[in-house]
C-alpha cells in the first residue's frame, strides 16, 4: 500500500536549494490531509549532515543516499538513485521543484516507473475522488493546478491509477516551515546500486558564470524608468532595484529620446511590447503610446509624484510618491527579505 | 472559380512575412531617415532565394511562379517599401529580359550570379528628356567592330550604383523611332559608364536612385538582348511584367498602413473612448479593406493569367494603376485617423505615405497606364 | 549519422487573449507554428549536418492532427531531408507520458542516432515528453542544451542550469533537448518551399504502422497516467489598488507586501 508524502530535496555544491524546503513546508500540509508522514528525499556526495535540516523544517523522515556519483547533478544516477527509494517505499505522492534539475528528473522518473507526472505546478490540494460513488470512502487523490497555455489558463490535474502521484513544483509559490531546531525524526541511509548505463553521460567542465544582461522582452521583472527619474543617473538606481530582482532596466520613450539609456531598451507603440510577471513604473506617466507596450504585464506597479498620471488606470498597484525617495529603500527591503528567506548553509 | 492560395503560396506568404517582420521592418524607419541602402537586406534576401523567386532552379532560381513573386513584393512592401522596390528593378526589371531575350550564352553568363543574388541588376530606360515617350530617348549606340560605343545620360535609375548589372534601352537607329531602339547588358565596371549623384526623394529613401553616365563608354557587341532594333518591344514585354510586381507593392504599402492604424485605433482613446468606435473610424477603415481587397484581386489575377501562359497586358496595366491609386488614396487616409501622430515621423504612416506616391509615378505613371489600357481596349 | 527532430504544432500563445467579458480564452484567429523551443532544434540539427558533412540526415517527427502537415511541410522547407506524422484518432487525448510512448515508438521505428526535441512547448509547458521518449528509447538524455557538437562518436553539449552549466560528453544514441537559445531558426526558402510540397513528402505512421512497438494499454486518452480534472481561465485582473497618500515607508511595505503575495520575490 503506497503511502506519505516524499519531497526531493535538491542540492548544490552542498548547500539545500530553497525550493526543497518550500516543498517540505508543503508536504506538511498535504500530509496532515492524509494522515501520512513527510519523507525527504537527499541525494548527493557527503550530504548526510545537512539530513537534520530537512527535520528541522518538517521532515518526519529523511532518506539520504550518499554516493560519489551523486555529487553533481546528472539524470542517470540521480534518476536510479530516486527509482531505488520509489522501489523501497512506495510512496503515493512524491514532489520534485519545478528547477531545470527538477524537471529533467522527474519525467525520466516518470517514465521508467511508469507513472503520471505534472509540470510546474502552482497549487497542490487533497480531494476525494471526484468520480467515487460514496465521497466518504472516496480515496484521497493530489489534485494539481498549474497555468498552462502561456499563462492563460489554468488546469487542475489528477493521477487516479497510478502512484506515486508526481508533481514538479514552481520555486517560490509554497511556504516554507519556521526553523524548529527541537523537532525530532529519523534518518534512514538507503544504497543504490548503480548500473553501467547510469555512467554513460560524463562531465567536461562545470562553468560558474554571471548573467549577461538580457533581452527585456524576456526579462521576468522590468524596472522601467521614465520622464520622472530626472536623468541618465536615475536608471542607476532602477538598476540596483531591478538587480536584487532579478529583472532588467527598461524606458518610456522620453528617456530614450533624452539619450539617456538605449533606443533597444525602449517599451511602448515604437519600442518593444514586453508582458513581464512584474512591471515596475518609475515616474512614467502613461501615455497611451508607452501603455500599449506594457499593459499586458502580470502585475503593474506605478510609482509617481503626479496623482493623475495615467498609468495608474493600468496599475495594480499605483503609489504617488518620489520614486527617489521610495525606489532606494524599496530595494534595501528587497534585498532583506531575501536574505530572510535564503537558507542557512548550516 | 477557387480564389484560394494553393497549400505552396500559403507557406510562401508566412516566409514572405516572418522575413519581412523581422528583418525588413526593423531597418525601414532607419534607411528612410538615413537615405542609406539597405545592403544588408539585399545579402539576406540573396541567401533564402528571394532575388531570384519566378526563375528555373536550372540558372539558380527558385523555380517558383510568378504570383509567388509578386506575393514577396506584396509582403515586403507591407513593411518597407524601399526593400520591395529594390527587389522589383532587380526581379523583373533587370533578370526578366535577360531570361527571356536573352542567348543561352547570356543566361549562363549572368543569371546565376543574378538569382542567386550575388549580382544586383538594375534597368535604365528613363532620360531627362524622355520619360514617358521611349521614341525620344537621346542615349546613342554605335556600332565599332566587336563593340558599341554608348554616349548619353539615364536618370532617376533604381539601384543606380548599387547594382553591378544594367539592363539599358539606348538609340542605334533614331530615325527609326522606337524601331530604332536596342538594349544592351552592361556591367558596373565598364569603361566610360559612370554614376551621377545620388538623388533626393520625397519617399523610398533607402531606394538608390541615380543618373546613369555613358561617356564613350565600350560595351562588346555580345551583350545585345535581341537583335539591333528590337529594344522597344523587349522594353514593352519587361514592363507588362513588371507592372504586377510594382501593382504587388503598391498595394502592400496599402495594406501595411492599414494593419497598423487597425491596431492604433484600438489603442488610441478620444472623449474616453478608442477611436475605433467612432463611426467614422469605422466606415473609413471598412471602406479602404475593401478597396484594398478589390486591388489584390485585379493584382493576384493579372499574375495569374501570366502563370497561365495568358495575354495579361491589360490586366497588369490595371493592376498597376488601380493598386498605386488605392495605395495613395488609403494611406492618405490612414494617417488621417493617426491625427497628429500620424504627421509625426517617429510613426511609420508618414512614410508610407510617401512611398505610395511613388507607385503612381515610376515604371509608367498612372495616365500612361491608362494609355495602355485603352490601347488593349482598342479605343483608339 | 541520422538525426531525429520532435516537433510539435502550437497555438502561437503570444496571440492568444482572454475576452475580458467572458473570461474564456479567445482562439479564433491564432495561428498555429512550430514550437519555438523545436525550431531551434530543426536549427541545431540542419547546422550539425552542414557542419558533418558526410551524408548525415534530418528527419522530422511530429504527433498531431492531419493539419500539422504543414508544420511538417515548413521543416522540411527549412532543409530538412524527410517527415515523419504520427497521426491516429487513437492517439488523441494522450497526456505526457502516453505521448512520449507513441513518439519513441515512432522514433525506434523510423531509427535514430541523435535525437532532439524542443525543452517545452508554449502550449503545454511541461517539459517532459523529451526526458520520458529518451527513457521509452533507453538512451541517455541532456536537457536544457545550449550547444551541441559532434567529435568522433561522442556528443559534446553544452547544459544549462540556473547558475551554471555543465559541458558534457554522451555516447550515441542519446536525445538532447533544446532550449530556443540553442541556435536562430534559419527562413524556409523559396526552394525549400517548392521542394517541400514536390520533391519531399510527409509519411504518415497511424497506428496499425506502430502497435506492435508499444503498449496499446499505454496510449490516447485511456493510456494517460494522469487526467484534467477541470480547466479554467486564469482570474482576470480586478481593478488596480491605489495609494494616494503614503509616506516613503508605508509605500515601500505595501509594495514588498504585494511582491511577495504574487511570489515576486
Amino acid at each position: 500500500m503506497s503511502k506519505d508524502v516524499f519531497v526531493f530535496v535538491e542540492q548544490r555544491d552542498g548547500a539545500i536549494a530553497k525550493v526543497g524546503i518550500e516543498l517540505i513546508g508543503e508536504a506538511t500540509r498535504l500530509a496532515a490531509k492524509l494522515n501520512e508522514k513527510v519523507v525527504a528525499v537527499l541525494l548527493g556526495s557527503g550530504i548526510k549532515n545537512k539530513a537534520n535540516m530537512c527535520i528541522e523544517y518538517g521532515a518526519d523522515k529523511v532518506v539520504v543516499v550518499d554516493a560519489p556519483e551523486l555529487a553533481e547533478y546528472l539524470t542517470d544516477p540521480y534518476a536510479r538513485a530516486i527509482e531505488t527509494v520509489i522501489k523501497k517505499y512506495d510512496p503515493e505522492i512524491f514532489i520534485y521543484g519545478a528547477t531545470s534539475i527538477g524537471r529533467d528528473l522527474a519525467p525520466r522518473v516518470s517514465a521508467r516507473i511508469h507513472t503520471g507526472l505534472t509540470a510546474d505546478c502552482t497549487g497542490l490540494d487533497i480531494q476525494p475522488d471526484p468520480k467515487a460513488e460514496d465521497p466518504s470512502k472516496a480515496q484521497l487523490l493530489l489534485y494539481m493546478t498549474r497555468p498552462a497555455f502561456g499563462g492563460n489558463l489554468m488546469a487542475t490535474i489528477i493521477c487516479r491509477d497510478y502512484r506515486p502521484q508526481m508533481a514538479t513544483v514552481r520555486p517560490g509559490v509554497m511556504q516554507a516551515l519556521d526553523k524548529d531546531t527541537s523537532r525530532k525524526g529519523e534518518i534512514e541511509e538507503v544504497k543504490v546500486e548503480f548500473k553501467p548505463e547510469d555512467s554513460r553521460v560524463k562531465i567536461r567542465q562545470i562553468l560558474k558564470e554571471e548573467k549577461k544582461s538580457a533581452d527585456i522582452t524576456e526579462a521576468k521583472v522590468l524596472v522601467s524608468g521614465g520622464r520622472g527619474i530626472g536623468g541618465p543617473q536615475g536608471f542607476g538606481i532602477l538598476k540596483d532595484c531591478a538587480k536584487v530582482l532579478g529583472g532588467e532596466i527598461s524606458s518610456s520613450r522620453a528617456c530614450v529620446d533624452a539619450g539617456w539609456i538605449e533606443k533597444d531598451r525602449q517599451v511602448g507603440q515604437t519600442g518593444k511590447t514586453v508582458r513581464p510577471d512584474l512591471y515596475m513604473a518609475c515616474g512614467i506617466s502613461g501615455a497611451i503610446q508607452h501603455l500599449a507596450g506594457m499593459e499586458q504585464s502580470n502585475y503593474i506597479v506605478a510609482i509617481n509624484k503626479n496623482d493623475t498620471a495615467p498609468i495608474f488606470d493600468v496599475a495594480d498597484l499605483g503609489i504617488v510618491g518620489d520614486l527617489k525617495v521610495i525606489v532606494p529603500k524599496l530595494t534595501e527591503a528587497i534585498k532583506k527579505v531575501k536574505a530572510s528567506k535564503e537558507v542557512k548553509k548550516d | 472559380m477557387d480564389f484560394a492560395l494553393s497549400k505552396e503560396h500559403e507557406l510562401l506568404q508566412k516566409l514572405y512575412r516572418e522575413f519581412a517582420e523581422n528583418e525588413v521592418k526593423p531597418l525601414a524607419q532607419e534607411i528612410d531617415e538615413e537615405e542609406r541602402f539597405p545592403r544588408e537586406t539585399v545579402e539576406k534576401l540573396a541567401k533564402y532565394g528571394l532575388l531570384g523567386i519566378a526563375y528555373p532552379v536550372e540558372y539558380g532560381g527558385q523555380g517558383a511562379d510568378y504570383l509567388a513573386y509578386i506575393m514577396c513584393c506584396e509582403e515586403m512592401g507591407k513593411v518597407c517599401a524601399t526593400t520591395a522596390t529594390i527587389i522589383g528593378a532587380h526581379s523583373t526589371l533587370c533578370v526578366y529580359p535577360i531570361f527571356t531575350f536573352g542567348t543561352e550564352e547570356q543566361k549562363q553568363k549572368y543569371l546565376p550570379d543574378l538569382l542567386s543574388g550575388r549580382k544586383l541588376g538594375a534597368f535604365a530606360l528613363t532620360e531627362p528628356g524622355a520619360g514617358s515617350d521611349s521614341s525620344m530617348q537621346q542615349t546613342k549606340a554605335v556600332k565599332e567592330g566587336d563593340h558599341y560605343i554608348l554616349n548619353g545620360t539615364k536618370c532617376f535609375i533604381t539601384n543606380a550604383g548599387e547594382a553591378d548589372v544594367y539592363v539599358v534601352s539606348t538609340m542605334t537607329d533614331k530615325s527609326k523611332g522606337n524601331h530604332g531602339i536596342t538594349t544592351f547588358i552592361i556591367d558596373k565596371d565598364t569603361p566610360g559608364f559612370s554614376f551621377g549623384k545620388h538623388e533626393k526623394k520625397m519617399g523610398i529613401r533607402g531606394s538608390a536612385t541615380a543618373d546613369l553616365i555613358f561617356e564613350n563608354a565600350i560595351v562588346p557587341a555580345e551583350n545585345v538582348i535581341g537583335t539591333e532594333g528590337q529594344g522597344f518591344k523587349i522594353m514593352m514585354k519587361t514592363l507588362d511584367a513588371g507592372r504586377i510586381s510594382m501593382g504587388a507593392l503598391a498595394l502592400g504599402i496599402g495594406e501595411g498602413a492599414f494593419d497598423i492604424t487597425v491596431k492604433y485605433v484600438k489603442e488610441r482613446k478620444q472623449f474616453g473612448k478608442h477611436i475605433a468606435a467612432f463611426q467614422n473610424t469605422k466606415f473609413e477603415l471598412a471602406d479602404i479593406k475593401t478597396k484594398l481587397d478589390a486591388a489584390q484581386l485585379i493584382c493576384y489575377k493579372a499574375a495569374c493569367e501570366k502563370d497561365a501562359g495568358r495575354p495579361y497586358g491589360l490586366y497588369a496595366a490595371e493592376c498597376k494603376y488601380l493598386c498605386a491609386a488605392t495605395a495613395s488614396d488609403v494611406t492618405r487616409r490612414c494617417l488621417q485617423l493617426f491625427g497628429g501622430y500620424g504627421y509625426m515621423r517617429e510613426y511609420d504612416i508618414e512614410r508610407m505615405m510617401r512611398d505610395a506616391k511613388i507607385t503612381e509615378i515610376y515604371e509608367g505613371t498612372s495616365e500612361v497606364q491608362k494609355i495602355v489600357m485603352s490601347n488593349h481596349l482598342n479605343i483608339r | 549519422m541520422k538525426i531525429v527532430v520532435c516537433v510539435k504544432q502550437v497555438p502561437d500563445t503570444t496571440e492568444v487573449k482572454l475576452d475580458p467579458k467572458t473570461n474564456t480564452l479567445i482562439r479564433d484567429g491564432v495561428p498555429s507554428i512550430i514550437n519555438p523551443d523545436d525550431k531551434a532544434g530543426i536549427e541545431a540539427a540542419l547546422e550539425l549536418k552542414e557542419k558533418l558533412n558526410d551524408g548525415s540526415t534530418v528527419t522530422i517527427v511530429s504527433m498531431g492532427p492531419p493539419q500539422a502537415d504543414v508544420a511538417l511541410r515548413e521543416a522540411l522547407a527549412m532543409g530538412a531531408d524527410e517527415a515523419y506524422l504520427l497521426s491516429d484518432r487513437k492517439f488523441g487525448g494522450s497526456d505526457t507520458y502516453a505521448t512520449s510512448t507513441i513518439v519513441a515508438a515512432g522514433v525506434k521505428k523510423i531509427g535514430f542516432d541523435i535525437v532532439i526535441t524542443g525543452r517545452q512547448a508554449i502550449d503545454g509547458d511541461t517539459a517532459q515528453v523529451g526526458p520520458q521518449i529518451a527513457e521509452h528509447l533507453g538512451v541517455p538524455q541532456v536537457s536544457y542544451a545550449e550547444d551541441i557538437n559532434v567529435e568522433g562518436n561522442k556528443v559534446i553539449v553544452k547544459r544549462k542550469y540556473e547558475d551554471r552549466e555543465h559541458i558534457l560528453e554522451l555516447p550515441i544514441p542519446c536525445l538532447i533537448t533544446a532550449l530556443s537559445e540553442l541556435a536562430t531558426p534559419r527562413y524556409m526558402s523559396v526552394k525549400g518551399v517548392m521542394d517541400a510540397y514536390r520533391a519531399k513528402e510527409v509519411k504518415v505512421l497511424t497506428f496499425e504502422d506502430l502497435k506492435d512497438m508499444f503498449n496499446p494499454d499505454y496510449i490516447g486518452l485511456k493510456g494517460s497516467p494522469t487526467n484534467v480534472f477541470k480547466s479554467f481561465p486564469k482570474q482576470a485582473k480586478g481593478k488596480g489598488e491605489f495609494y494616494p497618500d503614503l509616506s516613503a515607508d508605508e509605500a515601500v511595505n505595501t509594495i514588498v507586501t504585494k511582491l511577495e503575495e504574487k511570489h515576486i520575490i
